[in-house]
């Protein structure tokens, strides 16, 4: 283990999930991660799509060293692929995940395309003496969604145990939650910094991970876990999208808080919480 | 005509389906007894089918059990018709306290008693309910031909009481319903569900596996409608439902909630015994593979 950075053993750490191009909420988040703390910082994928102007996000996500893992935008976006593998099934859904792609796939940088494919699909590190395993969908499937109503308990466990890590974090869904299993694990999706969360609300969201202050003492116990409400400048951010003409339903998302595409992945529970 | 044998190949020759591990139960909790008797039905449901018997949710704890070490994602709950079991609100109950269900009604007992206590059962639960209710056509025409007369009011009415209960029904048309598949045919269904009042209407489409009663209404499978492996991928075996789901009736262990009239595909008693490879040999296997189809959500 003497080969792997400090980086990757922090008493803090922030985990920010799908950024979909909205540079404005990174930035906000990753000073506000800053500022309570975090030593390290971290992106669990699919920095493209929805927003604006794809070569911001990449741009800074580098210029303030946080370590990337791929998502599937990412892997679709580097290797030039026809769609962003999102895993929609809807027509209505897929239609409009297309014109994001397409955007995205034509305004990306060559340069951060190599980049992307260079990323990794999983990555392991520790905190407080515990086995972390950061990935974008699942630890199986970079595209598989985690919700919460439909990630029960001994699912989990399952994962935990085929994938010997105590605590997985994801993203891909752009719903955040978590959950501290019996076994003491714990399984987290971080949310995105993207888009609001489907709540009537137009901040977004990020994990924030600290060691106990009882660690040295008692050894490794679950990780304290905060989600973190990321206030930013929204409506620049519709503004530059209708200047993009990205579809006019997407900012609707950015300015009202409610999602208004990819609704039909959805589980009952989700998609009964939104207006849409 | 959907068996092996007919086809004339040794077994080695089907392609097989690894099992990856098992994410999805279904549980056959009405067997093959239905209230109906649907000319397009792929097991042959109706009143008298008892081939697959109720189960009580005592014969189901020990599945249960089983799935939890296992760990299994998410549950779905069939038959023939599900509401027709004397147990069906405790079995819904024991299930989301472990996972995520699914209920595949024909709709016709989905009255306002009822809807309220499934709202609560759902209300109780950390995880998803959902509920799927069956439609084969846009109007009484088409759906109570194949579904018998008066079913699609009583459908409509079932699909209007989950939505005053805050539901949000996912509603499966089979292909059956003429010309469902394409975009014309989607945006009907949609404009149909919104004017029953569902304001967020969610649509399955599925294909018809020519097995059960659907062989004698259209025809069964041709021989040489079955898999090969020089004509299949890993992936797209990956994806199939067998690869990652069993079907449990008062019988046995099946290997899909498909081919449980089919003798070869009982694998167990057990759904631990289950976890292997599965040869597709059967013309079902064909209509899964070239459609690409899944019986989950
Ligand atoms: S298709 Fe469904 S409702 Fe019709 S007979 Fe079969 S199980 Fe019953
Ligand atoms: S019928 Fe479909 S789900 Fe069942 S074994 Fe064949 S391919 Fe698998
Ligand atoms: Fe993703």
């Amino acid at each position: 283990m003497s080969s792997i950075p400090a980086a990757l053993f922090p008493r803090r750490a922030a985990f920010f999930g799908g950024v979909y191009s909205n540079s404005h909420a990174l930035e906000e988040a990753i000073r506000d991660a800053r500022r309570r703390g975090a030593e390290a910082l971290f992106c669990l994928g699919d920095l493209g799509g929805f927003g604006p102007h794809p070569g911001r996000v990449p741009a800074i996500l580098r210029e303030h060293r946080v370590t990337v893992v791929q998502g599937n935008y990412e892997d679709s976006v580097g290797h030039d692929r026809p769609d962003c593998q999102c895993g929609y099934t809807d027509p209505r859904d897929n239609r409009f995940a297309q014109i994001a792609y397409d955007y995205t796939l034509l305004n990306t940088p060559a340069s951060c395309k190599s980049w992307y494919r260079s990323l990794v699909r999983t990555l392991r590190i520790e905190m407080g003496g515990r086995r972390l395993l950061l990935c974008h969908g699942s630890p199986r499937r970079q595209n598989e969604f985690l919700w919460r109503s439909t990630s029960p308990v001994p699912f989990l466990e399952r994962l935990l145990r085929d994938y010997e890590a105590d605590v997985i974090l994801c993203t891909h869904t752009g719903l955040h939650w978590g959950r501290t299993l019996p076994s003491g694990g714990q399984v987290i999706n971080v949310g995105a910094l993207g888009r609001p969360a489907n709540d009537g609300r137009t901040n977004v969201w990020y994990a924030l991970l600290s060691v106990g202050a009882a660690y040295e003492a008692a050894g490794p116990a679950p990780l304290a876990v905060e989600f973190v409400p990321v206030a930013y400048d929204h409506e620049r951010l519709a503004r530059e999208m209708r200047r993009e003409m990205l579809p006019e339903e997407f900012v609707e998302t950015i300015l009202t808080g409610w999602w208004t595409t990819c609704l039909e992945v959805l589980p009952a529970r989700e998609r009964e919480a939104g207006r849409f | 005509m959907n068996g092996p044998q007919e086809a004339g190949r040794s077994c080695d020759a089907w392609p097989k389906v690894e099992m990856t591990g098992l994410d999805t139960v279904w549980f056959y909790v009405a067997g093959t007894l239905c209230n109906l008797r649907c000319t397009h039905c792929f097991i042959s449901c109706s009143p008298d089918n008892r081939s697959h018997g109720m189960m009580t949710l005592q014969e189901m704890h020990p599945y249960l059990d089983e799935a939890e070490r296992l760990g299994v994602r998410e549950y779905y709950l069939t038959g023939g018709e599900p509401f027709l079991n004397r147990e069906i609100l405790p079995i819904l109950e024991a299930t989301l306290r472990q996972g995520p269900a699914t209920v595949l009604t024909n709709g016709l007992f989905l009255d306002q008693l009822t809807c309220r206590k499934l709202r609560a059962i759902a209300d109780a639960s950390d995880y998803s309910l959902d509920i799927r209710v069956s439609l084969d056509g846009w109007g009484p025409e088409d759906h109570d031909r194949i579904r018998g007369s008066g079913t699609f009011h009583r459908a409509v009415n079932g699909i209007r009481a989950l939505a005053e209960h805050r539901f949000l029904p996912i509603v499966t048309v089979t292909e059956a319903a003429e010309g469902v598949g394409g975009i014309d045919g989607r945006t009907r269904f949609l404009e149909l569900l919104l004017s029953v009042g569902l304001s967020r209407p969610r649509i399955k489409i599925l294909p018809l596996w020519r097995i059960g009663a659907e062989a004698g209404r259209a025809r069964g499978y041709e021989s040489w409608e079955r898999l090969s492996s020089d004509a299949t991928t890993p992936e797209g075996l990956a994806a199939l439902q067998c690869s990652s789901g069993r079907a449990v009736t008062t019988r046995g262990v099946y290997v899909c909630p498909i081919l449980i009239d089919e003798p070869g595909a009982r694998l167990g008693a057990r759904l631990e015994e289950t976890l292997r490879p599965f040869g597709l040999s059967y013309g079902a296997c064909h209509t899964c593979y070239v459609s690409g189809v899944t019986c989950r959500t």
